[in-house]
């Protein structure tokens, strides 16, 4: 058995590995699954991209919580992307706390964790650290590369630096760039991090994280990823197990219960300064900024086709921010398929039941 | 496999539509006729779509379909970057039905546009004698749910289509399918025309 694919695997590429930033890397670990059978041509390679807090198991069990994949209602026997037909690739990303390197890692040049010492990554690095991983795993060309927030702008990216490898991008609840809007929230949930006496200006013990200052980010960002409607209707004023309010600052409403359950259930799984890491590589991104602003100049050379979806409620990347990339594609003369599909679940709808979204996918991928 | 028969007034369209050229289809509802075009003339389509269920019907059929507006929309492309653009039934639903006539012939370097002709003489009865606005075959929607707000005669679009200095290289005129070439402003429920700048 070729002991490249398969579930929990990570490998070690040795080298330096450049970034963006001008920093090195002394080597590169990549922590990634494989699902299906790549096929004798290698023409059936489907690499998922995963957003800010998700990682590489896409469609099985998470080791920490035991929940099931993040994407299994698009990813699976019988789904839009089913292993018995395509080779599916999910990598956790450059910089992330699930095995890939990032700040929680050895630095092999002193043996001591990088900590703040992690260089800043950009979502170009993190493509990068996938195109080598699919060397490493002999894969030559992507039939498509799928992702979903910034799994999106990785596969925007893709598509840009790497145009004779990716034959289709699906790029799904997301944008070319942050927006202010989007660097705010992120500031908010770092400082909220950073102001955790825990911190330690990022020197804490793996057995003693600033959960709290995470807690905080997580609850603050959380509400990006819903809606205004969604939370109204789950929650309104509903009070948590009581009849009245109690004058005081326990949860008394639902929806405080449930934010600070999101917090700490969050802090279990996830790393803090991988969070600063990569909330920064977000805000550093604009597909447009090395082209004067000129975001259809930045796709003047791709020669993927491309299907963009976006839904109605999602404010925190909302259509127009779809729009935008679609304008550039059509004025690059790329072809490209949008749809903005009706939901009240906010940004999050992509990762939930979405028939619509599946049947687009579905037709794309089979074109 | 066999493509689907084309309704007739797309066969009338996609009848003007030349092999293996680059089309877009605007208002292409669920992609019927861009298909019929992929399929059998070895078109390479996109389409423009207002109805999201009608866009991820086409995508879900292997189109490049785009939701959007056409009324505001076609601004967007480039010139010339397309050898035909489709305007099939949708013209009267435009807000600005002759700034559309503008943009299609700056994007494409032929226009195909069909309409119901509203000098067809069921309408011309239904006003004239029965008092009501028409709802006959090709309009089945009463007035005041119509998406349709701006319907013209095949004399009327003949008359803008000068005004705007637009060529007609090809018209066909159509009556249940069938060609109408008799008297077409009285007796055609469909037009189709080709235009050229």
């Amino acid at each position: 058995m070729d002991q490249r694919f398969g579930l929990d695997r990570r490998i070690t590429l040795p080298g330096d590995f450049a970034l963006a930033c001008g920093a090195v890397l002394p080597e590169l670990t990549i922590a990634y699954e494989t699902y299906g059978k790549l096929n004798a041509n290698g023409t059936n390679a489907i690499l998922i991209c995963h957003a800010l807090t998700l990682d590489q198991y896409v469609a099985s069990a998470h080791p920490r919580t035991g929940k099931p994949g993040w994407w299994t209602r698009l990813i699976g026997p019988g789904k839009p992307v089913d292993p018995e037909h395509w080779f599916v690739i999910c990598a956790n990303v450059l910089g992330g706390c699930m095995g890939s390197t990032g700040p929680t890692s050895i630095d092999p040049r002193d043996g001591q964790p990088f900590a703040m010492r992690f260089p800043v990554i950009t979502i170009s690095d993190m493509v990068a650290a996938q195109a080598r991983l699919l060397d490493h795993l002999g894969v030559d060309t992507l039939a498509a590369v799928i992702g979903g927030s910034m799994g999106g702008m990785q596969a925007l990216t893709w598509a840009v630096h790497h145009p004779a490898r990716v034959k289709k991008v699906v790029a799904i609840a997301t944008a070319a760039r942050h927006s202010a809007q989007n660097i705010a929230f992120h500031e908010v949930g770092r400082q909220a991090i950073m102001a955790d006496p825990k911190w330690q200006g990022g020197q804490y013990a793996p057995d003693a994280p600033p959960a709290d200052g995470l807690a905080v980010a997580r609850m603050a960002a959380h509400i990006t990823y819903l809606s205004e409607e969604g939370l109204t209707e789950k929650f309104g004023r509903r009070l948590q197990n009581r009849d009245a309010v109690s004058f005081g600052f326990d949860a008394d409403f639902q929806v405080e219960s449930y934010l600070r359950h999101q917090g700490l259930s969050f802090v279990e799984r996830f790393d803090a300064n991988s969070y600063l890491y990569i909330t920064r590589a977000m805000d550093y991104f604009d597909l447009a900024e090395p082209h004067g602003g000129n975001l259809a100049r930045a796709f003047a050379g791709v020669q993927s086709r491309f299907c963009l979806v976006s839904f109605t409620s999602d404010w925190l990347y909302p259509t127009a921010e779809s729009r935008r990339i679609v304008k550039a594609l059509n004025a690059a003369g790329a072809a490209v398929s949008f749809v903005e599909l009706e939901s009240p679940f906010g940004h999050d709808a992509f990762l939930l039941d979405a028939p619509e979204m599946n049947r687009v996918i579905t037709g794309f991928l089979t074109a | 496999m066999t493509p689907v028969p084309l309704r007739a007034d797309l066969a009338a369209v996609a009848d003007a539509v030349p092999q293996g050229a680059h089309v877009l289809d605007i208002g292409c509802g669920d992609g019927q006729l861009l298909a019929w075009l992929r399929d059998t003339k070895g078109v390479e389509g996109r389409g423009l779509e207002l109805d999201a269920a009608n866009v991820a019907s086409a995508v879900a059929r292997g189109l490049a379909v785009m939701q959007g507006d056409a009324d505001t929309d076609l601004a967007d492309y480039p010139d010339a970057a397309f050898d035909v653009v489709i305007l099939s039934n949708t013209l009267q639903a435009m807000q600005r039905p002759a700034a559309v006539l503008d943009q299609l012939v700056r994007i494409g370097r032929r226009a195909i546009v069909s309409f119901p002709n509203f000098g067809h003489w069921r309408v011309r009865i239904s006003l004239a004698l029965g008092g009501r606005m028409p709802v006959t075959r090709s309009l089945p929607v009463s007035w005041h749910e119509t998406p349709n707000i701006h319907f013209c005669t095949i004399a009327d679009f003949e008359a803008l289509a000068a005004e705007r200095g637009l060529t007609i290289e090809r018209r066909a005129a159509l009556h249940s399918g069938k060609p109408a070439p008799l008297w077409p402003n009285l007796l055609a429920d469909t037009g189709v025309f080709v235009l050229s700048r």
